[in-house]
């Protein structure tokens, strides 16, 4: 059983920039985590310190029942699959995958049966004595999860592990790696800064900005309840429309002068906020009364949807809608249900 | 590319008037002659030497060098290689192959591991004086071993080393050419998988011989290639260090030949002294043709 417990973990480069601000979180046994946020925002750099690769400033970091803060990387039973696969490229696949349990002692039929086995799982079997420059990208990559598999850990790190595969491949693997990693049963860190990655495959979702958490939610919360503006436009794509508005602290939320929108429930709050709504959320109105006037600029055409990209109130607005809508006219007129708006703080985006 | 396009245009202007008429590219020409001249240069004197070492010394010392073969061919070459000489005349041709391949193997060997070994502690290890490390080494190019031949010489002497290998290799094996490739080599190794390796509980020592050195190897045989011709061809050290003629190298026994016209008034053995130049000759030429493919290969397999 592999719980993995961070306290205060927190992250300082010697020249003075945090990495990582203080997090503790914990990660059950048998989990999917994906931790993904845009560049720079240090979910590598959390994922390198849970693999022992960077040290921890402050905090404790556990893995089990063990502190592992001064344990070295080999000692963590832990195993990372690396973007570029980091290959071993003059060796064989087959030494490739075993040079870990060769460098534990273990006996060289051991560690034969188990590549095999592992090779046999991940449809390796004829490749065990090529070299990886031989090798497909895909194959690469099953090599480095083979190289993880082997040595049964207790966690799997993987380190944007898709990224040099092409989107086929890519689906493909993203689904091996999930199926692979439930049959295991072994707890898994993994990061990405693909958000389609990340919705499908985690149990879990880290939404890591400017070294801090945004938010730990499973995809769905995360989707539907984005718990700041950070999270509702990094998350989706097309992303969530944003708009300033302001509520008057009642049941109502103005995005214009002469266009109020209700709201589900009351709000306390007075003042500017920001609007958000997801473009899937939007209605097209047939006609009749109400709904709001949208100015219709460009359609883009992606086959099972369309994105309508206009103005609403003054501010660029983005819509899909199903494929099988009708054709458009300049002006539009919205539907903005009201269970589908999300109000987040005008300052610090925090949802309201 | 510049070539097709200056071959093809004139060839579609001509073609209309006069379809069978080829024009003469002068600039192929140009750059074929230029080659041939380039080769000429180099290979003729290594032919006249091979020719001249097939005559008689007399022939040689009356005529110069020869264009043609003579009838002495097998006899000088077999002199040269197997025949006793020298002063004390204990020291023949294979001897001195001997003891060429020696320092030029052991030379090669030596900088190699040397600077092998330094680069990777300047590039891997937190040393808190690593680049200042580095740049001193680098320095020393300015100081080859010409400069400071005499405290060289100082030190190997009051060690007692003059006359043995060892004298004749390590003083001229630390190497900062060698450093220098192999740092640029080692920096260029993907950060992942120095990582990987931490991972799969490989240490310093490990990494270093199961991970580094095979990725090095195709440095290792251009470096080998080099330091060995360096080597091979050393001449002033060794005679400095070798006083016994036991320890002469190939390089040493040529002149050691033509000595005697200075020391006894004889005739001095041309066409064994231009044999043994052309045995000299061959060890790297062959180190280089050998290591040249397995360098190619290792270049075109390129697995990284």
């Amino acid at each position: 059983m592999a719980r993995v417990t961070l306290e205060d973990v927190r992250k300082v480069y010697p020249n003075g920039f945090e990495a990582v601000y203080p997090c503790s979180f914990t990660v059950n046994h048998g989990e999917l985590i994906v931790l993904v946020g845009p560049s720079g925002c240090g979910k590598s750099t959390l994922l390198r310190m849970v693999a022992g690769l960077e040290s921890i400033t402050e905090g404790e970091m556990s893995i089990g029942d063990r502190v592992v803060n001064d344990v070295d990387p080999a000692d963590r039973n832990i195993a990372m699959v690396f973007q570029n696969y980091a290959l071993y490229p003059h060796m064989t696949v087959a030494n490739n995958m075993g040079y870990g349990l060769k460098n534990r002692g273990m006996a060289k039929a051991e560690i034969e049966q188990k590549v095999n086995d592992a090779a046999k799982m991940l449809n390796l079997s004829d490749y065990l004595e090529r070299r990886p420059s031989q090798l497909s990208g895909g194959q690469r990559q099953r090599v480095a999860m083979g190289r993880a598999i082997v040595r049964e850990p207790d966690l799997f790190l993987f380190d944007e592990p898709l990224s040099n595969l092409d989107a086929k491949l890519r689906n493909q693997m993203r689904i091996e790696i999930r199926s692979l990693q439930r049959r295991l049963d072994t707890t898994a860190l993994y990061v990405t800064h693909d958000q389609v990655e990340a919705m499908t495959m985690a149990d879990r979702i880290f939404v890591m900005n400017a070294g801090r958490i945004e938010q730990i939610g499973t995809p769905s919360e995360i989707y539907h309840h984005p718990q700041s503006t950070f999270v509702a436009s990094f998350m989706g794509a097309p992303p969530m429309n944003l708009l300033p508005a302001r509520t008057t602290g009642n049941t109502h939320v103005e995005l214009a002068d002469d266009l109020a929108l209700p709201l589900v429930s009351h709000v306390d709050y007075a003042g500017p906020v920001q609007l958000g709504i997801r473009p899937e959320d939007v209605r097209l109105k047939d006609g009749g009364d109400g709904g709001t006037p949208f100015k219709l600029d460009i359609v883009e055409e992606l086959g099972a949807t369309r994105l309508l990209h206009g103005q609403l109130a003054g501010h660029a607005f983005t819509v899909a809608i199903p494929h099988e809508e009708r054709s458009f006219d300049d002006t539009l007129t919205l539907d903005l249900p009201q269970d589908a708006l999300h109000l987040f703080d005008h300052e610090t985006g925090r949802r309201l | 590319m510049a070539d097709i396009t200056e071959t093809s245009a004139p060839a579609t202007r001509a073609t209309p008037a006069a379809p069978t008429r080829r024009r003469i590219n002068w600039g192929v020409i140009g750059d074929h002659a230029i080659l041939i001249a380039g080769s000429l240069f180099m290979l003729v004197p290594v032919c006249m030497v091979f020719m001249t070492a097939s005559h008689d010394p007399v022939t040689i010392h009356r005529e110069g060098l020869q264009w043609w073969f003579g009838e002495e061919l097998e006899a000088n070459f077999s002199a040269a290689l197997f025949e006793r000489g020298g002063f004390t005349d204990t020291v023949d041709g294979m001897r001195m192959l001997t003891n060429s391949l020696i320092l030029g193997v052991g030379f090669a060997i030596g900088k190699i591991i040397i600077s092998m070994m330094a680069a990777y502690a300047i590039v891997y290890f937190r040393l808190k004086f690593a680049t200042l490390a580095f740049w001193v080494i680098f320095t020393t190019l300015l100081l080859p071993l010409e400069v400071r031949i005499l405290p060289s010489y100082e030190v190997i002497q009051s060690m007692g080393l003059t006359n043995t290998y060892t004298g004749l290799i390590v003083p001229l094996i630390a190497s900062a050419t060698g450093t220098f490739f192999f740092r640029q080599f080692f920096r260029s190794v993907p950060e992942e998988l120095i990582e990987a390796a931490r991972i799969d509980g490989a240490g310093p020592l490990k990494f270093f011989i199961d991970i580094l050195v095979p990725l090095s190897r195709t440095m290792i045989a251009a470096i080998f290639i080099i330091m060995f011709v360096f080597g091979w061809n050393q001449y002033l050290w060794p005679t400095l260090i070798t006083t016994e003629e036991g320890f002469f190298t190939l390089v040493r026994g040529i002149r050691q030949i033509v000595q005697v016209i200075a020391d006894g008034n004889a005739i001095p053995e041309y066409g064994q002294a231009m044999a043994l130049a052309i045995i000299a000759m061959l060890p790297p030429v062959l180190i280089v043709v050998f290591f040249q493919n397995w360098f190619v290969k290792g270049l075109t397999e390129s697995d990284k």
